[in-house]
């Protein structure tokens, strides 16, 4: 078996918008993630990072690319053959009130998929695996009998992750799931996917626009820039030594709850916003904002390039 | 002496529903001085939002209505003031910054006209003027081609966009205090550092105070001057920022804190995370709301709520750990960010 578990080379995934409009949400992205590690996948909104996890888990078809899933080439699988896929590859999603169907009760909600894959091999199996679940996230066992209305989004956002591991996956694609809770249940959920990780042997996709969560959970990072990755590299090497003039103004926008970091040190502020992804330019997509741009730079789209130990960077400055 | 502008003396606001009363306020007592910048920090539901639309009196009577307490604005209950009175207030004295810019522009009418209804209203200006100082206003806060932007509509511009319109229409009247609810929340880190800088140097240059409510501690960190932790209703603990951040006396300020990952802590470390969820309002808990989910909960914690305990000069909490009779706890460790050696610049700037 190979190291890594996920390996995604030129992964394009395009809109059509109009007539002769195409949104690149993904425009050839690789990456690999290895066995039991967690990549993050930072970025604003609209950058392609929650593109890329759908396209992942074959909510979205991709367009072009090769997703190798232990060993498999998932993009170009029949049905019969992606749904054996789903079962080891989960999603937990961002918005828990509206992941969850409204008119089935906790227990269906975990349920369905252990029918589908036919898991269990009968009724009591059955409920014994729910309570079971619900009692890993820490939930109580007559939860299973309520409908998710009645639950805090903390709580529901708990029976997301127990139905993403009903099915003993070996990978979860996490898509901003903690950004619609409040700061303390955070960190509580925050706790507990760390903790499967280690128990259940996970490998995660951490996508998210919480650039301190991500440097807190993640093994790698990777940031993304409409539909492109324009750098990726170990956590702890990204964050103390970002090289990509987009990645060094994200991190320094970062607020720091710390009063005398925040008054101390010096900013480095992007203007204007991010272009949009609909029939972008030849060149670098951060060029209009970025303040070493060159000529070239808006001619010519860099290619990652490593620049050591893993650590990729996509720019001609560098 | 600082100006006191604003002073909210035990206010106590309730939600009559069907399913009993809701103890949405709990007894709030804070004040606001000339230019300064106070952070109200709290989880969502703990009252804070309310807080704040009782002062601007935008809260709908019934359902909601004021139990108790005064709200001094220049030595003025504006409690008492009449809706045609309080007209006078809001816009010309009080200007608010909602978190979503989206629901809070009227969709059907175009950037300028909306602006422009206030600056006549409020500052008997002609049409003519009103546009002026419209225009005007659009270029303060930082929006490219502001002649354009006053004609068009609010969907056609971005959410960055949206912020930045929202907040020249809050400060074209020249307003006292600028309350911002959640201002930078549904924005992206970048638009935020943007927003956050455009409203430091707008509160410099028009004097004005900020009243600024969020849950997100590093927002504080870079914004405030003191700080008020809400929880429950009720204030558990207030002081400056760096009180706050660096001798905070509180247990749930204690949690908050530990729940930010930090560059201090290490990779993969279990965060501090406060067990469980805050208690419902419906019948809030007999004695300190926090107990249910406190580690150093005593006896005494479940039985009667704590009074304000001052622990500095300008440093208050509730806490029965703040008695003299407590044994003395020390936070969590790693808990606490640490501060860097302070500047003697910094001192004279009022964060000391």
């Amino acid at each position: 078996m190979s190291d890594h578990i996920l390996e995604v080379s030129s992964l394009k995934k395009y809109f059509r918008t109009g007539r002769k409009s195409i949104l690149k949400a993904v425009d050839d992205v690789s990456f690999q993630i290895k066995r039991g590690e967690t990549l993050g996948l930072v970025g604003e909104s609209g950058c392609g990072k929650t593109t890329v996890g759908r396209t992942l888990v074959r909510i979205y078809e991709p367009d072009a690319g090769t997703i190798l899933f232990d060993g498999q080439d998932i993009s170009k699988m029949n049905k019969k053959e992606s749904r054996e896929m789903t079962r080891r590859m989960q999603m937990i999603f961002q918005d828990p009130y509206a992941s969850l169907n409204a008119f089935y009760t906790i227990g269906e909600i975990i349920g369905e998929g252990l029918d589908i894959h036919h898991l269990c091999r009968n009724k009591k199996e059955r409920e014994d695996r729910i309570v079971e679940l619900l009692d890993m996230v820490g939930l109580h066992q007559d939860h299973r009998n309520r409908f998710p209305h009645e639950f805090s989004g903390g709580q529901r956002q708990r029976v997301g992750i127990a139905r993403a591991l009903a099915l003993n996956p070996k990978f979860i694609v996490c898509d901003e799931a903690i950004s619609a809770l409040d700061v303390s249940i955070q960190a509580q959920v925050i706790n507990l996917l760390m903790r499967f990780q280690q128990d259940l042997d996970l490998t995660y996709l951490f996508i998210a626009h919480d650039l301190s969560m991500v440097r807190h959970i993640s093994t790698r990072t990777a940031v993304m820039y409409v539909g492109t990755i324009v750098e990726s590299g170990e956590t702890q090497e990204l964050y103390n030594n970002p090289l990509h003039p987009y990645t060094q103004g994200l991190l320094s926008a970062v607020p720091v709850a710390n009063p005398d970091y925040e008054r101390g040190h010096e900013r480095i502020l992007m203007e204007g916003e991010v272009p949009s992804p609909i029939n972008p330019g030849p060149g670098c997509r951060f060029a209009g904002r970025c303040r070493f741009a060159e000529e070239r730079c808006r001619m010519e789209l860099p290619m990652l390039k490593d620049v050591g130990a893993g650590h990729m960077v996509a720019c001609h400055s560098v | 002496m600082e100006e006191r502008l604003l002073s909210i003396e035990n206010l106590e606001v309730s939600f009559h529903t069907y399913a009993g009363e809701i103890h949405a306020v709990r007894g709030v007592s804070f004040h606001v001085d000339k230019g300064e910048t106070l952070a109200i920090v709290g989880e969502s539901g703990c009252g804070k939002s309310v807080s704040m639309q009782t002062i601007m009196g935008l809260l709908p009577s019934p359902p909601a209505f004021i139990k108790n307490g005064r709200i001094l604005y220049k030595q003025e209950d504006i409690l008492k003031k009449t809706d045609r009175e309080m007209e006078h207030y809001r816009g010309n004295e009080f200007a608010m910054i909602f978190q979503d810019s989206m629901t809070s522009l009227n969709p059907t009418m175009r950037v300028g006209k909306q602006m422009c209804e206030g600056i006549t209203k409020h500052q008997k200006q002609s049409r003519k003027q009103a546009r002026e100082i419209a225009v005007e206003m659009l270029k303060n806060v930082g929006l490219p081609n502001p002649e354009q932007v006053y004609c068009r509509y609010p969907h056609t511009l971005s959410g960055g966009q949206r912020q930045r319109v929202m907040i020249a229409m809050a400060i074209a009247c020249k307003p006292g205090i600028l309350f911002a609810d959640e201002p930078t929340t549904a924005l992206d880190v970048t638009m935020q550092a943007q927003i956050l800088d455009l409203m430091n140097h707008l509160k410099k240059q028009t004097e004005s105070s900020i009243v600024l409510v969020t849950h997100d501690l590093g927002v504080v960190a870079r914004m405030a001057d003191r700080i008020a932790v809400m929880y429950a209703g009720q204030i558990v603990e207030s002081g400056t920022a760096r009180q706050i951040f660096y001798e905070p006396k509180h247990p749930y300020t204690w949690g908050l804190l530990g729940a930010m990952p930090d560059t201090d802590k290490q990779r993969g470390s279990e965060l501090y995370s406060i067990p469980g969820t805050p208690p419902d309002l419906f019948a809030p808990p007999e004695g300190c709301a926090f107990a249910a989910r406190c580690e150093y909960c005593m006896q005494a914690c479940r039985k009667e709520d704590p009074p304000e305990t001052k622990a500095a000069q300008g440093h208050m909490a509730r806490c029965w750990l703040l008695d003299e009779r407590a044994i003395s706890v020390e936070p969590p460790e790693g808990v606490i960010p640490k501060p860097l050696a302070a500047t003697d610049e910094m001192v004279q700037e009022g964060c000391g």
